[in-house]
This record gives structure tokens, C-alpha cells and sequence, in this order.
């Protein structure tokens, strides 16, 4: 049934309509209007799950671990400082191997404090063991919660759902919400691998020590890696189920015959295909490159994906201090050893909800294709902010 | 563990007890049993017996959170109110050994004034720890626990009665056991027991009940088991300082007045 909804209240319908047992989350702008979404729906009794109000993110992400560790399918949400504050626990989670799903609404990270969406949070975590999805719209992030539990589930690692902070979780769209039958089928009841129980006592959370600890993480980075072949099944499973699809682990946009390949993840894709659209009517040769999964890093597919462009553009909302954008190291990392590589520069757009329009990314576009040097660029600086800012540090 | 019986679930805190236990790919556990972190198995208890609602296996076992008393009463605090207020029937046992001792013996909430600890050392211009323990079972009490208990492994029965009885109260219990610990303490192990039940016998260590908020049982000290506190202060190297420096006769009459205080308190003297 299609439905003009608020990006929150339909993921929070989406997720209902996987059926968690326990949900625990604590607040945070911009995650609210979904935990807020789905405390409703279980007031309401459309959703049969414990719903736990905790102190603290911290415990919100010890409480789906401990219900995971039991066996029930468990759900948690947050953003930046939230997200930043359960770290410890969400690499935990992963080291156990506990199917949590997560959704992390995308916000910038203080200071200063901000409320306002980049995607520095969640990755400032993608070292942290679990996937990482991103989505570009309301009704990817609805679908790719669906698809991340049976990702989940089947793999035995968690998965972050990240979606832009404000610009999908605050905004309406019509919106395709499936039938509860359709999800039930697609998705069925968590049928956990391992699990605490009196009936069959195991130990989680052992201690291991030099002689153990490295052949367990390798065995994590090993399924992280066969991951791929999951995401891709279950995006093709998907779309014979529901009919929708947006790529596996990238996706891609008037990428044919492309000079100039934009790459980027997340709401900021839908600005780009406007820009796009109106360079390719100026003649220009520039195409886009989405990435869904961050983590496993698609290398291989990224590499195929961009071999053939003279200039790769990478335009992200995040940055490692002191380095560049983050998706932009990795990208090039994908061309280490390659036979040629294209000239990939780095494009850090948006921090701290900073708009981003079409304009600004056919600039980015047109100066790649007047000059192809490699760069580094905070992009979409206000000098005078700039310049006041810097005497009040002096 | 005995007087909690097989169908139990625990969450474990980082500490001794699980750094002994669970040595990969070897664990001394045969009830299932988890460790997550250091400050959060109230709140990965929570977890459990939620998810053992949700599930419709509430009477598969009883949830016990375990910690020490830096777990607890330091960095797991939030996390343990969280758990109080939010009124799960879980017990949470604190093993309280009165430091760190993991990680070497440094301070935590729970060491005693004027001990001494690798973090709270004591020199001429310091006489150890400064603060006065916390009250933990004060704060639980304050937040409505349905059973609050402490005890001590000079009295290992007192410990079963009190976890068979603990798993008896729906909701929130918990159980404070002081514990020991020998080179912390700095003492010999032979007398660890007679450590602990001089802690109990001089009032500095009150052992007692409580049923949703009122004392309903302290373990009363026999006339001939009295002791000073000097009995229990002068064996342990913790508190050594207190007979090296000049002025440590004030601080033994404060730590009597304290016992004293307890005694009063509690009424802890037997008739
Ligand atoms: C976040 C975090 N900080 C510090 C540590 C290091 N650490 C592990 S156990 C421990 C002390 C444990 O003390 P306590 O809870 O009293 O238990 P005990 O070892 O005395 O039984 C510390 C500081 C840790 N594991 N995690
Ligand atoms: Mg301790």
C-alpha cells in the first residue's frame, strides 16, 4: 500500500513489520521519531515485543546484546553521540557474533555540537565488525531494514541500517509499505544458531588470549568478506519478492560511457543524479557510482565499477582529520596494484548539515573535467565563518 | 552457584572472577553464562530476562548479573539503577573485595577509608583512600528492591541461604558478599576467613536483610566474638600506614567510631 509518511514512522512500520521481540533504545535527534514510532506501535498492540526504556545508550545496546545472546530477534536505534557512547558495546556485539539490527540516523558529531546530519558517526565505526549499509531514500531505508535481518540473521554479524539524519528520517514521501504476509514470508522467525539456555549451557564472552584471539577476529573478517555474496542474494530475493531494488552492494546511474564517475552514499545520491541529468544534458560525460555497503568494502565491484572512468570523484560527509574522506581512502585502496588507475580525488561535502545543492556538485563535476589532479577539497567553505572562527581560536 | 541450581542465566562482569573462569576455548561454567563488558552486565541481564518474556520462557531460569565492586558501584552504576528502577527480577551479585583487584588493586568506590590501594598509596603526606565506602545497599534500598542482602564468605552458608532466599522475591534483589583478596589485602591466605569474619565481628562490615526497604535480619555478633577493629586493621598490609606514621592513632579511633556507629546502627550485639 503506498503511503505518504514521514521517513521515521515508516521505518519504524517496517521494522514492526519484522517482528523484533525486544526493542531498546534511549533517544537522540534525529533517531527520535523512530524509537517514538515504534513505543507507539507497541502501546497500540500492533507490535508484540518488549519495548525497554533505559538510561542510557549504553545499556540500550547491552540490552539487545543480552536478548540477542538469548535468542530473541532484538532492535536498537541512535545517532552520533548515541551511537558514539554504545562503541564499546557495538564491537562486542559484532565479537559475539549476535544478529542485532541497528539503525543509525546519520548525524554529525560534537564539537562543536551539531544536530544536523553528516555521516561522520557511523563512519568514525566501520572498523567496528559489523555491516554497514547506507540508504538514499525513505523507501530504501524501509526495505534495507527487511533485508538487513535476514542479512543478519543468516550471517550471524549485525547490521547497521544508516540513513541521513533529517533529510530521510523528518522528511514525507509516498511510500510503498509492504503487507505484513509479504515481510513473513520474506523474513521468517528468528531460528537463532546459538543461544542461552539452561537446556544447553554454553559460555559467550570468553576470554582469549595471544594464542586464540587472532584465528577468532579471522574468522569475523572472513564471514565479514563471504557477507557480499549474502547482501547480493538477499537483494535479488528481495526484489522477486517486493519488485524494488536498488543495486547489491552498488548501485549506479547513467554510469555507461561515464569520463567522470561521482561516487557517494547515502540522500546525498539523489541531489547527485539531478546534477548529473543536467551535465549529461550539457554534453558532459559524468555518471554515479552508489555505494550501499561500506562494509564488507565491495574493493573488487568498486574497482570493475570505475576502472574504465578517467576521473573518479569521491564526494562524502565525513573526513579523517588529517587525512581525507574516508570513502575516498578506501576507494583508492581498491586500485592498489591495479594496471591503470583513474585520477581519484576527494570531495568532503555537507559536515554538520551544511546544504548540498545540484549546483554544488556540477561545480565538482566541471572542475574535475577541466582538471583531472588528484585533490583533496573541503568543499562548500563559507571564508568569512571561516575567517571569524579562526581569530576567535587566536 | 550451588544454591542457585542449574537453570540459571548469567551475565558476568570483566573482573577477576571471569578473567579465572573462561580462558578460551575453556570455561569453568556449566550453567550458560555470558561476559560482555566491564560496567554493563545489570543491563545485558535486562536484556536476557526481557528477551526470556518476549519469548514465553520466563520459567526457563532465573537471571543473575555478576560483578565486583568496581563494576558495580563505579563505572556500572548507571546501568545497575537502570536495572533497579526498571524493576527486573534479576539478581545482581556483587563480589566486593573492596578495589580493583584485576587490574592490579587500584581504588574503587567500595574501598574503605584509609586503605591503602596501588592508586590511593599512602606516604607521609597521605593516608590512603580518603573517601568513606559507598553505601551501596542504601542505594538499592532507595530504589525500591524487592530483597537487599549482604554477606560474606567468612560464612559461606549465610551465602546460600541468602541466594535461595534472594530467588524466592520477584523483582530486583541484591546480594553484596565481601570477599578477601589476599595479596590486595596484603595478607596470608591462611586467615582470608578470619579476615572476613572480623570484618563482620567488629561492626565494620554489617551483614543484614532487607525485604522492599526494612531491615528484617542482622547477623548479630556473640559478646565473645567482639572484636576492636585493631584485630582486623593490624594483620593487613593495606592498612599498615595507620602503625608506621605519626597521627594513625586518630584515624583507628575514627575507623572504631565508625564500627561503633554500625553497631548502634544495626544493632548488631547479640543480648
Ligand atoms: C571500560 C573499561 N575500563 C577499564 C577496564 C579495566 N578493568 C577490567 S576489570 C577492572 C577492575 C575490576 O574491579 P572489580 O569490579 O572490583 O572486580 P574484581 O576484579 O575486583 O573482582 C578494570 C579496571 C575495562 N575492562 N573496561
Ligand atoms: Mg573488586
Amino acid at each position: 500500500m503506498r503511503r505518504i509518511l514521514e521517513g521515521s514512522q515508516a521505518v519504524a512500520e517496517s521494522v514492526a513489520m519484522c517482528r523484533p521481540k525486544v526493542v531498546c533504545a534511549y533517544p537522540i535527534t534525529p533517531q527520535t521519531h523512530i524509537v517514538e514510532g515504534l513505543a507507539r506501535l507497541v502501546a497500540e498492540g500492533r507490535l508484540d515485543a518488549q519495548y525497554v526504556l533505559v538510561e542510557a545508550e549504553f545499556s540500550a545496546a547491552s540490552v539487545v546484546l543480552g536478548a540477542s545472546a538469548t535468542g530473541a530477534r532484538a532492535y536498537t536505534a541512535t545517532s552520533s553521540q548515541g551511537l558514539l557512547l554504545m562503541t564499546e558495546v557495538i564491537f562486542n556485539i559484532a565479537g559475539m557474533r549476535l544478529p542485532v539490527v541497528m539503525t543509525v540516523a546519520n548525524r554529525a558529531v560534537s564539537a562543536p555540537i551539531n544536530i544536523w546530519n553528516d555521516q561522520q558517526d557511523s563512519m568514525s565505526l566501520r572498523d567496528c565488525g559489523w555491516i554497514q549499509m547506507y540508504a538514499e531514500d525513505i523507501q530504501e531505508a524501509c526495505d534495507m531494514h527487511i533485508q538487513a535481518f535476514t542479512i543478519a540473521e543468516e550471517l550471524n554479524i549485525p547490521v547497521m541500517v544508516c540513513m541521513d539524519g533529517y533529510i530521510l528520517t523528518h522528511a514525507m514521501e509516498p511510500v510503498e509499505v509492504p503487507e505484513q504476509e509479504h515481510v513473513d514470508a520474506y523474513l521468517p522467525p528468528f531460528k537463532p544458531k546459538f543461544y542461552l539456555t539452561p537446556k544447553d549451557p554454553i559460555t559467550l564472552g570468553s576470554m582469549a588470549g595471544p594464542d586464540a584471539y587472532m584465528e577468532i577476529r579471522l574468522l569475523l573478517h572472513q564471514s565479514m568478506q563471504r557477507a557480499s555474496f549474502t547482501i547480493r542474494e538477499e537483494a535479488n530475493r528481495f526484489e522477486e519478492a517486493f519488485g524494488r531494488s536498488y543495486g547489491d552492494l552498488l548501485g549506479s546511474y547513467r554510469a555507461e560511457d561515464a569520463e567522470l564517475l561521482l561516487v557517494s552514499m547515502g540522500s546525498l545520491l539523489g541531489t547527485m543524479k539531478d546534477a548529473v541529468d543536467e551535465l549529461r544534458d550539457g554534453g558532459h560525460p559524468v555518471g554515479i557510482v552508489k555505494v550501499r555497503t561500506v562494509r564488507p568494502f565491495p574493493r573488487t565491484q568498486l574497482h570493475d565499477a570505475l576502472a574504465d572512468a578517467r576521473i573518479v570523484g569521491v564526494i562524502e560527509k565525513d573526513i579523517s582529520l588529517g587525512l581525507e574522506g574516508i570513502l575516498c581512502s578506501e576507494i583508492r585502496s581498491a586500485f592498489c596494484g591495479a594496471a591503470r588507475t583513474p585520477n581519484i580525488s576527494s570531495f568532503v561535502v555537507g559536515l554538520g548539515g551544511r546544504d548540498v545543492t545540484v549546483d554544488n556538485i556540477k561545480d565538482i563535476a566541471l572542475g574535475l573535467l577541466s582538471d583531472d589532479t588528484c585533490r583533496v577539497e573541503v568543499a562548500g567553505i563559507d571564508h568569512e565563518v571561516l575567517w571569524s572562527a579562526h581569530s576567535e581560536e587566536e | 552457584m550451588e544454591a542457585a541450581g542449574p537453570d540459571v542465566i548469567i551475565a558476568n562482569a570483566t573482573g577477576c572472577l571471569e578473567v579465572f573462569t573462561t580462558r578460551f576455548p575453556r570455561s569453568s561454567w556449566q550453567v550458560p553464562w555470558i561476559h560482555s563488558l566491564f560496567e554493563n552486565p545489570a543491563s545485558v541481564a535486562s536484556g536476557i530476562e526481557v528477551a526470556l518474556k518476549a519469548l514465553g520462557r520466563e520459567d526457563e531460569a532465573k537471571v543473575i548479573a555478576q560483578a565486583g565492586d568496581g563494576g558495580t558501584a563505579d563505572i556500572g552504576m548507571g546501568a545497575f539503577s537502570g536495572m533497579l528502577e526498571r524493576g527486573h527480577n534479576i539478581l545482581y551479585v556483587c563480589y566486593d573485595n573492596e578495589a580493583y583487584s584485576n587490574t592490579g588493586f587500584q581504588r574503587s568506590g567500595l574501598t574503605p577509608k584509609d586503605a591503602l590501594t596501588t592508586t590511593s598509596p599512602a606516604g607521609p603526606t597521605s593516608w590512603g583512600n580518603l573517601t568513606r565506602k559507598k553505601d551501596l545497599p542504601a542505594i538499592v534500598a532507595a530504589h525500591g528492591a524487592a530483597y537487599i542482602a549482604t554477606s560474606s564468605v567468612g560464612y559461606p552458608v549465610d551465602i546460600t541461604r541468602k541466594v535461595k532466599k534472594a530467588l524466592t522475591f520477584t523483582g530486583p534483589k541484591y546480594l553484596q558478599i565481601h570477599c578477601p583478596c589476599v595479596p590486595g589485602w596484603g595478607i596470608e591466605s591462611a586467615i582470608s576467613v578470619r579476615m572476613a569474619r572480623y570484618a563482620i565481628n567488629s561492626g565494620l562490615y554489617p551483614i543484614f536483610e532487607m525485604e522492599y526497604g526494612k531491615i528484617t535480619k542482622v547477623r548479630k555478633i556473640k559478646k565473645e566474638d567482639l572484636v576492636g577493629v585493631e584485630e582486623y586493621l593490624k594483620p593487613q598490609k593495606r592498612f599498615a600506614h595507620l602503625y608506621k606514621y605519626p597521627g594513625g592513632e586518630e584515624h583507628i579511633k575514627a575507623i572504631q567510631a565508625a564500627a561503633d556507629a554500625n553497631i548502634e546502627k544495626y544493632g548488631l550485639l547479640a543480648e
